[in-house]
């Protein structure tokens, strides 16, 4: 059971992990379309690509709550769907089939074969299927393999059979491929190596003589058994199996790929081996091997090939030439293998070949790609290596390959997917002064990385943007015939007049329409078949299609203050309260007026109309909000026209009002809303009954300091609502879920706006800016947040903002890659060993390699102006920048420098260095230049700064030490040990440091200035690997580790308040050790399991109004929240909601959720809201049992979920 | 007497089936080279800890996983006679 603790934390995910773990390519949706799933950390995600527009969208996406460690694509033989097998850290094999009709997933089969979590000998990380689709085998690293037969049945149900066990112990699997051996007995391949002996052996003889097998395991489907059918030594080296593709459609086999070989085995063939080609380039090393290490094998009619990869991201094609006899027949016999240089791509953890002709490249790091192939690299110069001229023994030595990287030839790029994985380092931070603070974050490694900056909102597709000779108020568009597929004018209404312009090969001013031009308009409607209205402040004008114009005018001494119109109906209300009503006689098109007008009690503000319902003469409801704060529902009904039905009070006067009918996730189809906007800046949706008109289930969003105006808008297919207030906010269902969102659109602000629809832009949006009129259309919903990239040179480590200005300082550094200046060198040397080759650009082709090399800098970033690095400092001597921190020396008249920690020589493992040097920079320009001021030779590389009291606090090592700034160097003022391993990172208030330790959880240290003194006083009884930490208060701590757990701890009163004692501290000092540590422990508040790893943790507000909360990156690209409980009440509901969805909807992979959260400490005091926000998604029955459990009804727990995001995040 | 070739009987069981499970005789050589073997399955299982270190080894993640496999191999050296006595 949950623990549970003094605080909550509500959980929630608001970008899901975009690393790619593993991608398959099927054809799942049972079509002859081809799908792509992928695994993201616990995230299985459907993509459909579109070969007509070049693009590609996920189409469901489903957390498993478990870690997904493989996937596998297979089908039943005679079957044109693909199934998913999923390898995950449950203990158990799962197999789900994608129904496209519900759009969702859905679980076949559930087997058990062992314990949970990820361990050495449960199997779960390697999956081989046979292509024939009859069986599958499912290994551990080492020692077990369990073969499960595949079948159907008279139902043509899929069947599984219980498991068949092909261990060996003492064993450890390098990669495992299921052979392609027609219909033959299935059989698997699998590199091994056993060793048993090698651990008995003091000499380590057995070590330097064992060698790595190729291991065929065979289930024999008669006997229903599995043997070990043949094994034979291959290059110790090897690490990867690709399938060969058999029976008639090739030899059948393997290819075995292992540094700077390939290798073509089989049992009853010959083996040929080809090498890997190096690059040549001057500064690239002739000597340095290469491995593969992402491959696919491709399939086209009657011929197959192969693309490897290189570490490098070199694509090399391998195809295999069979033997003929003298009649010119294949006799089956491979007579050679043969490699040639591709293309170059981004380095790939998956790639996937499509029948369609495209390759999507799921990148280990950064976006991914999306290539459409040009064509196969049959018919081009490069060079090609066959097997004939290479040893076939691995031992035996031979002459390298060598070719020349060029750009692609054989490959176009058509999209590149957002991906923000590795997420290094973010801030949040209000840098544009917009209502909502902007999360800027460093991303990517080597020359792909990129500092991005995220922003909520829409992408919006600008597509007009003209100038007006005055300032509109209002503006709308209208048909001329209710035929009509496109809208014929755009009507402007100015303070004193309105303009009308056709809608044409070109926008122009139109005078014979009937419409008045000399007044502002209030309303514009087409009405019935073929008529117009225009309302204005003196009255309506009814304008038929003969151009008769019929004027109802207003009666004396009042005005129209407000007005709304459907295609049959009209409502206006007077400047003196009161409300004229009118319908339009169906048979001649007239318009007549009810002869009752209602008198309401205070000012008309704004009133609405919905759409008559289809085979409806009428709508039942009319909407009018007055000055008293109110919004009242009137029947319309003939037998009670214009009586109350209901009424809403409201928090401030109503600026507009919207019936509209939208998708609704609750009741599964369409529902009714009246959406309001008010005075106040303030949005509500509430759902208007339809036969009774009243009003319940009110959501309450803030979206801006300006009065709200409403509008409905086409969007993507469906209606839409879209809200005017200091920004531009679209209400919409997401496509995936169907649950209401509300985001803002990254567009300047509108004062009015209305549908528009054109050849050209079939759903748009017309709205007035100022003094200028925008069209503009939304082309994506659902991905909320947009981001803006700023490509950096190499792998970023972390960063800092400015204090004042809005610029930030990367400090980045790669391991193994030559540093520019030693690149430069082998250029311009004129002995040249590895010939000569055109500088391709790094981002593609990355930089040239070598061990023990670094290459490293500082970047200044502008995001906001120029967007885009302002300059770049590099470091020299193999010095890799560590740490980076902007200090304020209050001995320099509070001067802020650039401090920038490095390390020289470092190697990562084991750790070892030459030294640590301190750069102090100087900030000129306002920050955009960077001036040198002197280096402090450290011990070690320092790997956390941080601004304390005006000095600079360093963790060298397990110290920390207060630097003052002096004219040569740092002068060393206090230092103390505080930590037992490595200080990773620093943190204050006050006198306090929070010191967190590279695997011993924090320490929390106090400074006692009159002594000079660093006392530790509290430490953690848990070791947790730290990896980022935040002060949430005084006495507490939020961070997270290294194994993807996010907790908070927190000091006990009584021991925070003896630390910050007057005097001395000697007491603190004096203090009895406790268990070899400090006197005192920390109290752990909540714990988490989160899966990614975190990177950085901050206290911030991510909405305008919102409350503080805890915003986390994780290193596979999550970003994450979590949102403080404020009563009891809200937990006990949550917690309990928790519970019945744990039962109700179980985790798809098998993995309890409850030991999911608890992957290494009992989840604490933390709700799961992505496991909560699952239930608008459940199926209605499901919902309505758990509601009745919680005593509660649908929509108020939906409005529970939605609001505890909506409250504080996106 | 039968007990005891019971007990015995028993922990053989549980050592062929539950790997890294110990005896009476377990030398260190045994036991660090049983965890560390436990550790790098998990990191290679694990793969957001397969990233990270990854990203900071400066390596590809294949290249990666497969060294960490290789390791397992012999993961702390030769054994020690001597310790053994």
């Amino acid at each position: 059971m949950a623990t549970t603790s003094s605080m909550f934390m509500y959980s929630l995910t608001i970008q899901p992990p975009t690393s790619i773990t593993q991608a398959i390519l099927g054809q799942f949706a049972g079509t002859k379309e081809q799908q792509i799933v992928s695994a993201s950390g616990s995230r299985l995600t459907i993509h459909r690509p579109d070969p007509v527009n070049l693009k590609i969208t996920p189409v469901l996406s489903l957390d498993v709550f478990g870690i997904i460690r493989t996937l596998a694509p297979f089908r039943l033989a005679g079957s044109s769907k693909d199934y998913i097998i999923i390898g995950s850290d449950s203990g158990r094999i799962t197999i789900v089939e994608y129904v496209p009709a519900q759009n969702r997933f859905n679980r076949l089969h559930l087997e058990t074969f062992g314990k949970s979590g990820v361990r050495r000998v449960i199997p779960g990380q390697y999956l081989a299927v046979d292509p024939k689709g009859r069986a599958c085998l499912i290994a551990s690293v080492e020692k077990n393999k369990l073969v499960y037969v595949l079948n159907r049945n008279a139902q043509a149900d899929l069947t599984i059979s219980s498991p068949l066990e092909a261990h060996k112990s003492n064993t450890l699997v390098f990669a495992m491929v299921g052979l392609d051996v027609g219909y033959e007995n299935p059989v698997f391949a699998a590199l091994e190596i056993d060793y048993s002996d090698i651990d008995q052996d003091p000499t380590g003889q057995v070590y330097e003589d064992v060698e790595k097998q190729l291991v065929y395991y065979e289930l024999d489907l008669g006997l229903n058994h599995v043997v070990r059918k043949w094994n034979d030594p291959v290059d110790r080296t090897a690490t990867m199996l690709l399938q060969v593709p058999g029976g008639a459609d090739g030899p059948s086999g393997v290819l075995i790929c292992g540094v700077d070989n390939i290798t073509y085995r089989h049992i009853n063939q010959d083996q040929f081996r080809v090498p890997i080609p190096r690059r040549r380039g001057a500064a690239e090393n002739p000597e340095r091997k290469r491995n593969i290490t992402a491959g696919v094998m491709h399939k086209m009619r009657g011929a197959f090939f192969f693309l490897l990869q290189s570490e490098d991201g070199d694509l090399f094609k391998v195809t295999i030439e069979m033997a003929e006899d003298d009649a010119g027949q294949a006799t089956g016999e491979v007579r050679k293998l043969i490699i040639k240089y591709f293309d170059t791509v981004p380095l790939a953890s998956n790639l996937c070949i499509l029948k369609s002709g495209f390759l999507f490249v799921a990148s280990e790091t950064g976006n991914h790609h999306f290539y459409q192939f040009e064509k196969l690299g049959n018919d081009d110069n490069e060079i090609e290596f066959n097997s004939d001229s290479y040893p076939s023994d691995p031992r035996q030595p031979y002459t390298p390959a060598f070719f020349t990287p060029r750009p692609a030839e054989n490959v176009k790029l058509v999209e590149s997917i957002e991906s923000m994985n590795p997420l290094m380092d973010s801030k949040v931070a209000n840098l544009t002064e917009e209502d909502a603070p902007q999360i800027y974050s460093i991303c990517g490694t080597g020359a792909r990385s990129t500092f991005r900056t995220l922003k909520h909102g829409l992408e919006v597709m600008d597509i007009v943007e003209s100038p007006l000779p005055a300032p509109p108020t209002r503006v709308w568009t209208t048909k001329i015939t209710r035929g009509d597929e496109f809208d014929a004018y755009i009507i402007l209404s100015f303070s004193n007049g309105t303009l009308v312009l056709s809608i044409g090969e070109n926008v122009e001013e139109v005078s014979d329409t009937g419409f008045l031009t000399s007044a502002p308009t209030l309303a514009v409607q087409q009405l019935g078949e073929d008529a117009l209205i225009q309302v204005h402040p003196r009255g309506i004008r009814h304008i038929r299609a003969d151009k008769r114009v019929n004027e109802w005018p207003a009666p004396q001494h009042r005005s129209i203050v407000a007005a709304t119109t459907n295609q049959r109906q009209i409502a206006v209300a007077l400047s003196s309260g009161e409300i004229a009503y009118f319908e339009m006689d169906p048979e001649d098109g007239s318009l007549a007026e009810y002869d009752e007008r209602r008198e309401m009690t205070g000012t008309v503000t704004c009133l609405s109309l919905g759409e008559v319902p289809e085979g409806r003469v009428r709508t039942q409801f009319l909407a009018v909000g007055c000055d008293d704060s109110t919004v009242r529902i009137l029947s319309l009904d003939p037998d009670s026209c214009l009586e109350n039905k209901s009424v809403q009070a409201l928090t401030s006067g109503p600026s507009a009002l919207k019936i509209m009918a939208m998708a609704d996730s609750s009741s599964g189809g369409s529902t009714l809303y009246l959406h309001i906007g008010l005075w106040s800046g303030v949005y509500l949706r509430t759902v208007l009954d339809e036969v009774t008109g009243e009003l319940s289930d009110t959501r309450t969003r803030f979206l801006g300091p300006k009065r709200v105006e409403l509008f409905q808008v086409s969007v993507q297919g469906q209606q839409s609502v879209l809200a005017l207030s200091s920004r531009a906010w679209l209400g919409y269902s997401d496509p995936q879920t169907k649950g209401f969102n509300l985001t803002p659109l990254s567009f300047p602000a509108l004062d009015w706006a209305s549908n528009f629809s054109s050849e050209q832009c079939p759903e748009g949006v017309v709205g007035i800016e100022k003094q200028s009129l925008r069209i503009f259309s939304i082309e994506k919903l659902g991905d909320s947040l947009l981001q803006e990239s700023i490509p950096l040179t190499y792998t970023p480590r972390k960063f800092v903002r400015h204090p004042d200005f809005p610029l930030f300082y990367t400090i980045e550094s790669d391991n193994n890659t030559l540093a520019p200046s030693t690149r430069q060198q082998l250029i311009n040397d004129t002995g040249l060993v590895n010939g000569e080759a055109a500088i391709l650009p790094p981002a593609d082709f990355g930089y040239p390699r070598a061990q023990g090399h670094w290459a490293s800098c500082i970047h200044i970033v502008d995001p906001v102006d120029t967007k885009s690095c302002l300059a770049q400092i590099d470091l020299e001597d193999n010095e890799a920048a560590v740490s980076v921190a902007a200090v304020t020396f209050a001995s320099q008249e509070n001067e802020t420098f650039l401090i920038v920690g490095t390390g020289k020589n470092i190697k990562v493992s084991p750790r070892s260095f030459d030294a640590g040097f301190v750069y102090v920079y100087r900030f000129l320009e306002e920050g955009k230049e960077l001036e040198f001021i002197h280096k402090t030779k450290v011990e070690q590389p320092p790997q956390a700064l941080l601004g304390f009291q005006g000095r600079l606090l360093v963790g060298i090592g397990n110290e920390i030490r207060i630097y003052d700034l002096g004219l040569k160097q740092l002068l060393r003022k206090c230092q103390a040990q505080v930590s037992p391993n490595l200080v990773t990172g620093l943190q204050t208030q006050g006198s306090r440091i929070i010191v967190s330790d590279v695997q011993e959880s924090v320490v929390y240290v106090v400074y006692k200035y009159q002594e000079n003194r660093l006392i530790p006083f509290v430490d953690d009884s848990v070791p947790r690997w730290t990896s980022s930490t935040t002060m949430v208060d005084y006495e507490t701590v939020a961070g997270g580790d290294k194994f993807g757990n996010i907790w908070l701890l927190r000091c006990p009163q009584k021991t925070s308040e003896e630390a910050d004692e007057d005097g001395s501290g000697a007491h603190l000092m004096h203090e009895r050790q406790y268990l070899q540590g400090t006197p005192n422990r920390l109290a752990l508040m909540c714990h988490h399991f989160v899966q990614d790893i975190p990177t950085s943790i901050q206290k911030t507000q991510l909405v305008a109004g919102g409350r503080d909360i805890l915003v986390w990156t994780g290193i596979q690209g999550t970003i994450g929240i979590f949102i403080p409980f404020v009563g009891r009440e809200d937990v006990d509901f949550f917690q309990s909601l928790e519970q019945h969805l744990r039962s109700e909807d179980a985790p798809i992979a098998g993995r309890d959720h409850l030991i999911y959260r608890s992957y290494y400490v009992p989840v604490k005091g933390v709700i799961d809201g992505d496991l909560c926000e699952r239930y608008p998604l459940l199926p209605n029955d499901k919902k309505q049992m758990i509601a009745a459990e919680l005593d509660r009804s649908v929509r108020e727990i939906e409005r529970k979920i939605s609001d505890m995001r909506t409250r504080v995040a996106y | 007497m039968a007990d005891k070739l019971r007990t015995l009987q028993n922990l053989e069981h549980l050592q062929s089936r539950y790997l890294g499970t110990g005896h009476a005789d377990t030398t260190k050589h045994e036991w660090s080279s049983n965890l560390h073997r436990d550790s790098y399955a998990s990191y290679i299982g694990h793969p957001a800890l397969l990233e990270y270190m990854s990203i900071g080894m400066g390596e590809s993640r294949e290249k990666v996983r497969a060294a960490m496999v290789e390791k397992m191999v012999r993961p702390v050296g030769v054994k020690n006679v001597e310790e053994e006595g």
